[in-house]
């Protein structure tokens, strides 16, 4: 069991797991009945779709400085879809957008 | 194999059409504006497909590799520019429509024509 | 691998393009214009041209698209449906399309280095980079130094769209109607507190990047286009987040101008400069001890011109549009 095989499984088994939660987050934004669970929806690809993806792509890399930018880019990412969901997610909020429940009728404004 | 390589030119002459026909057929001038855009980027693609060399890379010149083999340069040089004077003149195409639809009162343009009748 | 890689993103090229032309809101049309840019740069970066990759990506989806909502803040949001026959331009696009098709059998092979647009001036400049200009990125070699000119001219194409945009949009402010400008106080913006304070955060570290590629230009992808577009991109998140009157309070319409003249009055100087040594107009060799040193600084000259006024006018261009947008 060489370094090299046993870094390809783990990177293949990374990369396979984020690109299903990446599929998963795609399914689910063409699925889902509401806005804002269309947002939930998509969450799932800024936030665990990379994570997974970078870190199958830094196993491949290994110790230089390409795991250094790929890090950096993680962070980066990390930092700034969540806050694009949110501000989406707010900005609808603020327009007046309102969730629906289970039974299809809008719910109150809390 | 050909045919990968020719699928790049048939995906030009279909983005090509596609721009042309959304700046002849629609009367919305944004839409008019995003053909044009889209027409702009068809060119880039067939300049930089023309570029591509097989077994080549990027051409940054590396020192230790005395006869790598390196993508042409050339058309990135030119489409580089291409690419940040096409967005200023989309900018400078936005704010003409501004401008009428403030005159106007509306950006479709079989209603402008009429008003120029008028 | 990477042409199935290929055939498949140019494929959702055209599939989103299709969109684009049928989407009704144009809000939709305009975002699916972002996707396209983003598309075009993946496609790019595997066709081996890392700098128009790079350069795709920062205008086309970046501020391509944030221009284009500003301006579709002033306007209508939905394309009226046409009620007239189309019939003739489907026709004349189809048979275009099959024209071109027809055309493209006559192509050489794809990737062919004894292809006719590979075989005459690229392989002499590929040769003579090194030992002329001697820097390893040989796009911004011929940007700078072989093909300067062009760049001028660009540059000077780039100049006069930004002073035409703030002639049809006339964005000289009175001190009146600058304090009726919404700041970071304003309904609107008081709720974002999550984007404010992550966007504060940012905001340094998208201009150091944007100088990065600016003064990186000779070693790898980069170079002035690129960085203006990226440091204009944080400039407009910081205009976004703190709202209008701060953000021209930081840099008013005139500091605005002023960087568009002076990238351009840098440029033609460096030019200038040459001929005032004795040797032709755009000449860097002279500006240095030896030739290659004074092409070392030419270019660095030159793309910080470059750099300068497409930064100036990507931001004067905005501020037009979104002041016009507050004075509503």
């Amino acid at each position: 069991m060489s370094l090299d095989l046993v870094s390809d499984v783990l990177s293949w088994v990374l990369l396979l797991a984020g690109g299903f939660f990446v599929f998963v987050g795609g399914v689910g934004a063409l699925r889902m009945p509401d806005f804002y669970t269309r947002m939930h929806a998509a969450g799932i690809t800024d936030t665990l779709g990379t994570i997974l993806v970078l870190a199958g792509v830094i196993v491949q890399a290994g110790l230089s400085l390409a795991t250094v930018k790929l890090l950096a880019i993680g962070v980066f990412l990390l930092l700034t879809s969540p806050t694009a969901a949110y501000a989406l997610a707010n900005a609808a909020r603020l327009s007046g957008l309102r969730p629906e429940d289970g039974a299809g009728s809008p719910q109150g404004d809390d | 194999m050909a045919f990968l390589g020719l699928y790049n030119y048939w995906v030009f002459a279909a983005l090509l059409m596609i721009g042309m026909y959304a700046v002849m057929s629609r009367p919305n001038l944004i839409k008019k504006l995003l053909g044009m855009s889209i027409f702009q980027s068809a060119v880039f693609l067939l300049y930089i497909t023309m570029d591509k060399v097989e077994g080549g890379t990027a051409p940054i010149l590396r020192a230790g590799v005395p006869d790598a083999i390196y993508s042409n340069p050339v058309p990135q040089v030119l489409i580089l520019t291409a690419i940040v004077v096409g967005i200023a003149t989309l900018a400078l195409g936005l704010a003409i429509i501004v401008r009428i639809r403030e005159e106007y009162g509306t950006i479709e343009e079989d209603e402008i024509r009429q008003a120029d009748r008028q | 691998m990477l042409t199935l890689f290929g055939v498949f993103i140019l494929s959702l090229l055209v599939i989103t393009a299709v969109g684009i032309v049928r989407a009704t809101n144009l809000f939709a049309a305009v975002m699916l214009a972002g996707l396209f840019s983003l598309q075009m740069a993946a496609m790019f970066f595997i066709l081996d041209a890392a700098d128009v990759a790079l350069t795709e990506a920062a205008v086309g989806a970046g501020v391509a698209t944030v221009l284009l909502l500003s301006g579709l803040a002033l306007l209508d949001d939905a394309e009226r449906q046409a009620n007239r026959s189309r019939w003739l331009a489907v026709a004349v696009a189809v048979a275009t399309t099959l024209l071109m098709v027809y055309a493209t059998f006559e192509k050489p092979r794809f990737g062919d280095p004894q292809a006719p647009a590979n075989l005459h001036v690229a392989p002499w400049y590929l040769e003579n980079t090194p030992e002329l200009v001697d820097i390893p990125n040989v796009v911004t070699a011929i940007l700078a130094t072989f093909r300067g000119y062009d760049t001028l001219g660009e540059l000077f194409v780039i100049f006069t769209a930004g002073v035409g945009v703030l002639f049809v949009l006339a964005a000289r402010r009175r001190d009146a109607r600058f304090a009726q400008l919404p700041n970071a106080d304003a309904q609107g913006l008081r709720h974002h507190l999550v984007p404010r304070v992550v966007g504060r955060l940012l905001v340094p570290f998208i201009v150091l990047f944007g100088l990065y590629v600016q003064f990186h230009a000779d070693f790898g992808p980069g170079g002035g286009f690129q960085a203006g577009a990226l440091v204009s991109a944080g400039l407009i998140l910081y205009a976004l987040l703190e709202g209008e009157r701060a953000a021209l309070a930081a840099l008013s319409f005139r500091v605005l101008a002023g960087m568009i003249v002076t990238g351009a009055l840098l440029f033609v100087g460096v030019g200038v400069a040459g001929v005032l040594m004795g040797s032709n107009f755009l000449d860097y060799s002279v500006l240095g001890s030896t030739p290659v040193a004074g092409q070392h600084v030419g270019i660095l000259l030159v793309e910080l011109g470059v750099g300068i006024t497409v930064t100036g006018v990507l931001l004067t261009i905005f501020h037009a549009f979104a002041a016009r947008a507050s004075e509503r």
